[in-house]
């Protein structure tokens, strides 16, 4: 297992500099510059400038060369200053964003994977019943209803209606509480989904039968016996959920005016912002492959079955 | 970034008779049918699963809505009552009355009649994206899992590169290179999201493959190109099937995020993601202004969501 687990974390090299590459690359193919800029409101630079903020960038030199400076200071956690935010390192705002987003992530991937697992457990246990078709209209509620949707919907219901909580900011737990809950309803949704599907086919399955065979009460069979084999194809799920939403959600964190990592994922890119558009990828990536190899190693813990 | 929507999972439930379609399940065209039309072996499971399909009343639901968006998206110039470009500056920002059903916008533009056309876009990027996504995704899924050697591992590589970027900051690079407009969000859809077809294609060729069928098929001397198109293919297309039910709403979601961030569908076309976007930083003063396109939003992505599940539990009762 041990080898296991270097070897998947050594393959993260190459991964690694295959997403950079691309990005560096299509970065590089899209029309428009940063000495250019085609936002709005810009103003256009003299020749002049562009050609000694070209130099003092190092956007004046070849692509190759470009992109080994890039990956030498970045192997050394250096990202190069914000071409939006020129005062600041791309590094400085990673670190001071990135943990908002992982704060909101986990509160909302926690929710959905309670919210999820019990809505999943409940559809199966009352298959075509009343439980189970209000927790699977609830799945795909949240499943289908892109979560800009969702927030109009919690803001007019929770600020206005009912005014329980504010529509926005970050600075009490009050103000978490809506972001939260607009996250945590497309994960909990497919959480739902799939605990439901892989639970009726336990709940089928011989051993269960055998379980109740011996006499073994509800409770016992539902959750020593289904549920940790019905677990597996769930965990699944949650390596790449948890990456997408603890890096941000673009749409969450501007509705709800969130200081997270989420806006650089849009605004990075409208801005050109080329140290800022790496970081945010390769946070990502690794976040992504991390979280596939805790995933995958914590199968083991959950079916026996499998050794590496 | 946005969570996709699964391909699988489950849904409603509303027949439990899960022996019903044991039959159903895509036979293998017997190798006799080389003269017959492709279609003949999986006539008989349309039919099925066509009759499955009715007995489910929410995919039914789900389809008179999408029905009734196509009939509104086609007949929008019939059924809008004034043109969505129609300003009144004397009249800004106002509540649903007699004259405007659903208010006006910022430059006193009919609300109803700009989500009408909003629901040509919406349906024209969730069929268009879709024929891009079925053009590229096919081909490539089918030929490496049926190829093969090296062609098959560079692609497999090529989709796990693919998949572990986040999906929507991939389509807002592709739509910045390629700038706003419609065709543009077909073709940034569909470059980003030919994969996941692909690898599904992939897979059902290379089970299809090792079938005894396909060993008739080249018995007889049927050659790769005829086996492909004639008997794998016609074999494999239940799952592109449930793969592009699930697709269009997904396109349709992508239209309205990009367009929500300003990059989607060049103003004044509108769109519902746009009209959502530009809405919600008023939504205070002016409920009206986003909640109604998102209400159109979140009801378009029900529809094709719950008819899309009642496809696939109609095409393959085995999933449910």
């Amino acid at each position: 297992m041990f080898h296991y687990a270097i070897s998947r974390l050594l393959w993260l090299v190459p991964t690694l500099l295959a997403m950079a590459l691309v990005t560096f690359l299509v970065m590089h193919a899209t029309p428009g510059s940063p000495l250019d800029p085609v936002a709005e409101g810009a103003n256009p630079l003299s020749p002049e400038t562009q050609k000694n903020l070209a130099e003092h960038y190092g956007l004046d030199r070849p692509l190759w060369q470009q992109f080994a400076i890039f990956v030498g200071n970045a192997v050394q956690g250096d990202f190069g200053h914000s071409y939006v935010y020129k005062t600041r390192t791309v590094r400085e705002i990673i670190l001071e964003t990135f943990p908002v987003s992982l704060l909101l992530g986990s509160m909302a991937l926690a929710i959905a994977v309670v919210g999820g697992l019990t809505l999943g457990i409940l559809a199966a246990l009352y298959q075509n019943r009343g439980w189970d078709y209000l927790s699977v209209s609830l799945a795909t509620v949240g499943v289908a209803v892109p979560n800009f949707v969702l927030a109009v919907f919690l803001i007019i219901l929770f600020s206005f209606v009912v005014p329980l909580f504010p529509t926005g900011g970050w600075d009490s737990p009050r103000t978490w509480v809506l972001p939260t809950l607009t996250l945590a309803m497309a994960p909990m949704g497919i959480i739902a989904r799939f605990t439901r599907a892989s639970m009726l086919e336990v709940i089928r399955a011989d051993y269960t039968l055998t379980a109740r065979a011996k006499g073994l009460g509800e409770g016992p069979v539902v959750f020593k016996h289904a549920l940790r084999n019905a677990l597996i194809p769930v965990v699944t799920l949650l390596g790449p959920m948890f990456a997408a939403v603890g890096t941000g959600s673009f749409f969450v964190e501007s509705i709800f005016r969130v200081p997270g990592m989420g806006q650089f994922f849009v605004l990075s890119m409208t801005g050109r912002d080329y140290p800022m558009i790496m970081a945010v990828v390769l946070t990502y990536g690794v976040f992504l492959a991390v979280m596939n190899l805790v995933v995958d190693l914590t199968y083991g813990a959950l079916d026996p079955r499998i050794r590496y | 970034m946005a969570l996709s929507t699964p391909g699988s999972g489950t849904s409603v439930a509303v027949e439990s008779r899960t022996l019903a379609g044991v039959d159903a399940v895509p036979a293998p065209g017997p190798p006799a049918a080389e003269l017959a039309a492709p279609a003949r072996g999986s006539s008989s499971l349309g039919r099925d699963a066509w009759r499955r399909l009715r007995r489910n009343r929410l995919a039914m639901a789900g389809g008179i809505v999408i029905a009734l968006l196509c009939v509104v998206a086609v007949f929008a110039d019939l059924l809008a009552p004034l043109p969505y470009t129609k300003t009144d500056f004397g009249r800004l920002n106002e509540l649903p009355s007699r004259d405007f059903p659903l208010g006006t916008d910022a430059l006193g533009r009919d609300l109803l009649s700009r989500m009408i056309y909003g629901a040509r876009v919406s349906m024209l990027v969730g069929l268009g994206a879709q024929l891009i996504v079925v053009a590229i995704g096919v081909p490539i899924g089918a030929l490496s899992g049926y190829l093969g050697g090296r062609v098959d591992v560079l692609l497999t590589r090529f989709i796990d590169v693919m998949y572990a970027f986040p999906r929507l900051l991939f389509v807002i690079l592709v739509m910045s290179m390629l700038g706003a407009g419609l065709v543009n969000i077909f073709i940034a859809i569909g470059l980003t999201g030919w994969v996941g077809i692909a690898r599904q294609t992939r897979a059902q060729v290379l089970t299809l493959k090792g079938t005894e069928f396909v060993d008739a098929a080249r018995a007889l001397g049927g050659g790769s190109a005829r086996i492909l198109t004639r008997h794998v293919l016609p074999n494999a297309l239940t799952p592109i099937v449930v793969a592009v039910s699930f697709g269009i709403p997904e396109a349709i979601f992508t239209e309205a995020a990009l367009s929500f961030i300003g990059v989607g569908i060049n103003p004044p076309t509108p769109s519902w993601g746009q009209m959502v976007g530009e809405g919600q930083q008023y939504i205070r003063s002016y409920w009206h202004l986003c909640v109604f396109p998102s209400i159109a939003i979140a009801v378009t992505m029900l529809a094709f969501t719950f008819f899309g599940d009642g496809v696939r539990d109609a095409l393959d009762p085995k999933l449910k």
